[in-house]
């Protein structure tokens, strides 16, 4: 199969690979090369169009808005992946150990998710800046938070698919036990909807960090996120448009690039969405 | 049927009662003292142990917890600490904003969302079904509440045709708050319409398989009345699903919007409870808006009850 035929079977799965590679990319390089370092100010660059002074323009610190959104990318997508990976994980075990006790124990586990689910993260993560302060970590517990339902959810549904086969059952009747076979058994099997989950969470997970950065609820200044970046752009928004612009390009495309590759993953590995 | 709505009745008490503990339990972890922050630092120790007493914060934690939770039953959500008004009144006054933006935004997307998704599934696998595709999906990795400063952006300062903010208040008259509220009830919108429109083109599409369809077909209607008249009032009920389950994003992004666009709604209000410490205010709007998610996805699900017979007999997930 040519690299075309490739592409063209999976349009979605190549676009989504393509626009995250190039997204981590430029993080992981932010941390050790940008244009400028992002927090440099140069007054007589103040508010400097894109093209002029820095590529992408100048902020009203005279900062470079290229610099800041390469670093803005990387403090999002580590907060991003940091509180998709701690939700996951603690999704993903009660989710199993729901699957594999069942009846009382998988009742009163999703009630819980239920009830943490209610909390939508923006308001948990100002419920937790108010006790924790507001910060990095503070928005990482409370997207974190929000994601352990949505994980402990999917795992259950298909925990229970995979608990319900012949395998499963042969592997009972030479006396393996329960917590063996999910470790063996269950979770490599269900392994793929988590990081299809996993993606597609990422991307509501950056969208978040952005809403919570752009509320003041986020890391703290200097650092720049795009979020703050925002934020920072509305005293501004006649005189350097731009500066509005950029941050939310940066965010769309981030998020659209992690969206459209968690499709097409989904795509590969559960057939029935194909075509859907 | 009345056991299983005893069932989900019971199950929406226990999650409110458990969202209200969670609440309380995290904001009562809190360092700092509302009486101490009220008086500033220069009272003697005797008033503020006096206001402490007032305000009931030297009983133990479960007599405060119920106190709160017996006043939130009764309509009385205490005081606020900066306002030095009831915080029901405040909540009220606020719903006048965060109400109709919310009601305006969920039907700006339907509007949107509907007929895309309808001629997506109609014109399938189409350049039009293409097209509408790639809006849903950029529609949804936007932020909107970048949406809203791209919106203040364009018709507030450089076409100078919209408000770039605040709000008239409705006595001002219907039209100026309305004017007001549609820049950011567009934005609300605009991601839930990318997600809506997805799902509607699928219900179409899976209804549009049915044997009934055939039937109709069968009968003489046409395709397009087929679709009309049959397809759509199913195909229906996943997108009223869709609109319950993405009540907490529709809430999230209100709090957002708000504060873009300076509504003095109830997200605003959380916001500044926040900084001014106002403790009670935000503990009070935080349980409203979690009350209004359960209470959105319990009607989801009974609404499920009385549309899929099947349901009724079993338990159900």
């Amino acid at each position: 199969m040519t690299v075309f035929q490739r592409f063209a079977r999976r349009p979605q799965l190549w676009i989504g690979a393509f626009v995250t590679a190039l997204l981590f990319a430029l993080a992981l390089l932010s941390l050790v090369w940008t244009p400028l370092p992002p927090s440099k100010m140069q007054i007589m660059h103040r508010l400097k169009p894109p093209f002029d002074v820095g590529l992408l323009g100048n902020d009203p610190y005279g900062r470079d808005v290229a610099s800041m959104l390469m670093v803005g990318a990387w403090n999002s997508l580590s907060t991003a992946v940091m509180a998709v990976a701690l939700g996951g994980l603690i999704g993903t075990a009660i989710g199993l150990c729901a699957a594999q006790r069942r009846g009382l124990v998988e009742a009163a586990l999703m009630r819980f998710c239920d009830v943490v689910f209610a909390v939508p993260p923006i308001l948990s993560a100002m419920m937790l800046g108010a006790v924790l302060g507001a910060g990095r970590f503070t928005a990482i517990i409370a997207i974190a938070t929000f994601m352990v339902p949505v994980f402990a959810r999917v795992v259950l549904a298909s925990a229970l698919q995979i608990w319900a086969r012949d395998f499963i059952m042969a592997a009972r009747s030479i006396g393996k036990r329960p917590f063996g076979i999910t470790m063996v058994h269950v979770l490599p099997n269900v392994a793929g909807q988590i990081i299809v989950q996993a993606t597609i969470q990422l991307g509501l997970a950056i969208l978040t960090e952005a809403g919570l950065s752009f509320l003041g609820l986020g890391m703290a200044p200097p650092a720049p996120t795009w979020g703050r970046m925002l934020a920072e752009s509305q005293t501004y928004l006649s005189q350097a448009p731009w500066l509005a612009i950029l941050p939310g390009l940066a965010i769309a495309f981030a998020v659209f690039g992690l969206n459209m590759l968690g499709d097409g993953l989904r795509d590969l590995i559960d057939p029935r969405h194909r075509d859907g | 049927m009345i056991a299983v709505m005893a069932r989900r009745v019971g199950g929406l008490l226990v999650t409110l009662l458990a969202v209200s503990f969670l609440i309380f339990a995290v904001m009562d972890m809190l360092p700092g003292d509302p009486a101490a922050v009220m008086l500033g630092t220069s009272a003697s120790p005797d008033t503020l142990a006096a206001l402490r007493h007032d305000m009931g914060l030297d009983r133990p934690f479960p007599v405060r917890y119920l106190g709160w939770l017996g006043g939130a039953l009764t309509g009385d959500l205490g005081t606020s600490y900066t306002y030095g008004v009831p915080v029901a009144g405040l909540i009220a006054e606020r719903l006048k904003i965060t109400v109709p933006l919310a009601l305006l935004a969920v039907g700006l997307s339907v509007l949107m969302a509907v007929p895309l998704g309808v001629t997506a599934a109609a014109r399938r696998n189409g350049p039009m079904d293409f097209i509408i595709g790639l809006f849903s999906h950029v529609s949804i990795a936007v932020p909107g509440f970048w949406v809203g400063l791209l919106l203040i952006l364009f018709f507030a300062t450089t076409l100078r045709v919209m408000p770039a903010g605040g709000f008239p208040g409705w006595e001002a008259g219907v039209f100026p708050a309305l004017t007001a509220l549609i820049m950011p009830a567009f934005a609300l919108a605009l991601p839930q319409a990318g997600v809506l429109s997805r799902v509607t083109r699928t219900a179409v599409l899976d209804v549009l398989g049915e044997d009934y369809i055939r039937t109709a077909r069968a009968k003489g209607l046409t395709a397009r009345e087929a679709l009309w008249r049959h397809a759509m009032p199913n195909a229906l009920i996943p997108v009223v699903t869709m609109i319950g389950l993405q009540f907490t994003f529709l809430i999230a992004g209100a709090v957002l919007v708000e504060n873009v666009f300076n509504l003095p709604g109830l997200g605003r209000l959380a916001l500044q409870a926040l900084t001014q410490r106002d403790i009670i205010v935000m503990q009070d709007v935080v349980l409203f808006f979690c009350a209004l998610v359960i209470v959105m996805n319990f009607m989801v699900d009974i609404a499920y009850l009385l549309i899929d017979p099947r349901l009724r007999r079993e338990a159900g997930p």
